[in-house]
């Protein structure tokens, strides 16, 4: 219902400004991901340094991991605005 | 015969052993270097991406422009170098010429027109017909593919003939720049997730990772030779992660094959959905790889030029507002090239890491 209220506005700018609220939430769920990620290696390497270095890396790797799944989000809202 | 000199103890200069921190005057000094000549390109980049008085200005073009491939190389302002443009019309034969050809007022030439960099034949009513012609043509991203190439090509070559050379000496010049980070590739990233036939993949994977680190850093440097979006462009990244796909299906085993299609102790009727999805996940993940560099790198290149158009947004409003958030916006764009400095690292090894944990799973063997 908000929708046919929005869409009676301006149906472009509506469907780009949804896309722009979904750009931002897959952004939370970047940051959401990647905090945990973050907060449970800092503890690892508070438990165990000597596997400091190991922990970094898998911290590193899974980050990239987790952005490229938010960063594919991003993308789709950019297309949306695009095209 | 190593010749070694010793000095006598007054002539020897002790160099000062200091942690590194901020307070380490040569560590300060490098990053002053480093930001002030980063602040100095980000300013031609600036420079470079203005626009003439009286044209208004459109961000989204402009970065559009800057990230997708064009046919001519924009250098700055009104300065465009030519690339060859080389056509397959389907019966009608080869045809080559600069994409200078392209400068007359309706961007026509021979019956070839361009609209949006898509090269066409003109139609009747003026619009272009792309269907009929197959566009070879050496773009921007293709200079930079040749580029990156030979670079390779060269740095690569010149460090073998060094090794054979040497033999077991030191390192010496580029060689201890690029040894230890082969050997990072080959120890943390080779060997502990493939195990022991990780030398086959070695070539590959060593390929694969400094293609992807030096195609990113050249996009990121804002003059001529670089600024080319490669690794931004899905059709390289799609190649990239087909040359994966080919090397996963090649070397899979018997027992990578029964895990995809009948994995081991799966009931019947858990496999009716279980083997789809297997399928379905084999071909997905060199796709993911292939979304993931795109993405990563594209989305970098938008922020970078997204605060440099701020400037030029905010001198629509008066030639004072532009002026006053230059130096915000240099300085934001300065700290987002640092962390894209990082990001074509780190999106290097993630291909390469996830390249090589494939290989794994297509090589293990079972265990029971």
């Amino acid at each position: 219902m908000l929708e046919t209220i929005l869409l009676q506005a301006d149906p472009d700018l509506t469907f780009k400004g949804i896309a722009a609220i979904g750009a931002g939430i897959a952004a939370i769920g970047a940051g959401i991901g990647i905090g945990r990620i973050g907060g449970d290696a800092v503890q690892a390497m508070a438990r165990q340094p000597e596997a400091a270095n190991d922990i970094r890396t898998s911290m590193i790797l899974t980050a990239g991991l987790v952005e490229g799944a938010a960063i594919i989000g991003i993308v789709v809202a950019f297309l949306v605005v695009l095209g | 015969m190593i010749k070694s000199i010793v000095l006598p103890p007054e002539k020897q200069v002790y160099r000062r052993a200091m942690a590194p921190s901020f307070d380490n005057p040569s560590l300060r000094s490098l990053a002053l270097k480093a930001l002030s000549l980063l602040m100095l390109l980000v300013n031609i980049q600036a420079f470079a991406s203005g626009q003439e008085e009286g044209e208004e200005f459109n961000a989204g073009e402009m970065i559009m422009h800057h990230i997708l491939d064009t046919h001519e190389w924009h250098v700055f302002g009104d300065v465009h170098i030519p690339l060859p443009v080389i056509l397959y019309h389907k019966g009608e034969g080869l045809k080559v010429f600069m994409s200078s050809a392209f400068h007359n007022d309706e961007h026509q030439y021979e019956g070839y027109g361009i609209h949006h960099e898509q090269i066409g034949v003109v139609q009747a009513d003026g619009s272009i017909d792309t269907s009929a012609v197959i566009d070879l043509s050496i773009t921007k991203n293709v200079v930079t593919l040749f580029l990156v190439s030979l670079l390779m090509l060269w740095v690569f070559s010149s460090v073998a003939k060094a090794y054979k050379r040497r033999g077991k000496a030191a390192p010496k010049g580029m060689q201890s720049f690029f040894e230890p980070i082969i050997l990072f590739i080959r120890d943390e990233v080779a060997k502990p997730v493939i195990g022991e036939k990780y030398a086959k993949f070695m070539p590959y994977l060593l390929t694969v990772f400094f293609f992807i680190w030096m195609a990113n850093m050249l996009g990121l440097v804002p003059f001529l030779p670089g600024g080319a979006n490669l690794t931004g462009n899905i059709a390289v990244t799609l190649v990239l992660a087909a040359c994966t796909f080919v090397i996963i299906l090649a070397n899979g085993n018997k027992n990578y094959w029964q895990h995809i299609f009948a994995m081991p102790g799966v009931p019947a009727w858990l496999l009716v959905i279980m083997t789809p999805i297997e399928i379905i996940g084999m071909f997905l993940r060199p796709a993911v790889l292939c979304i993931r560099l795109f993405a990563n790198i594209t989305a970098g290149h938008i922020t970078i030029l997204a605060f440099i158009s701020l400037i030029f947004i905010l001198r629509q409003a008066g030639d004072a507002a532009g002026w006053g958030v230059a130096p915000v916006s240099v300085l934001l764009s300065v700290f987002v090239t640092f962390i894209e400095l990082l990001v074509a690292f780190l999106q290097a090894f993630i291909f390469t890491l996830l390249s090589a944990t494939y290989f794994a799973a297509a090589v293990e063997e079972a265990h029971h």
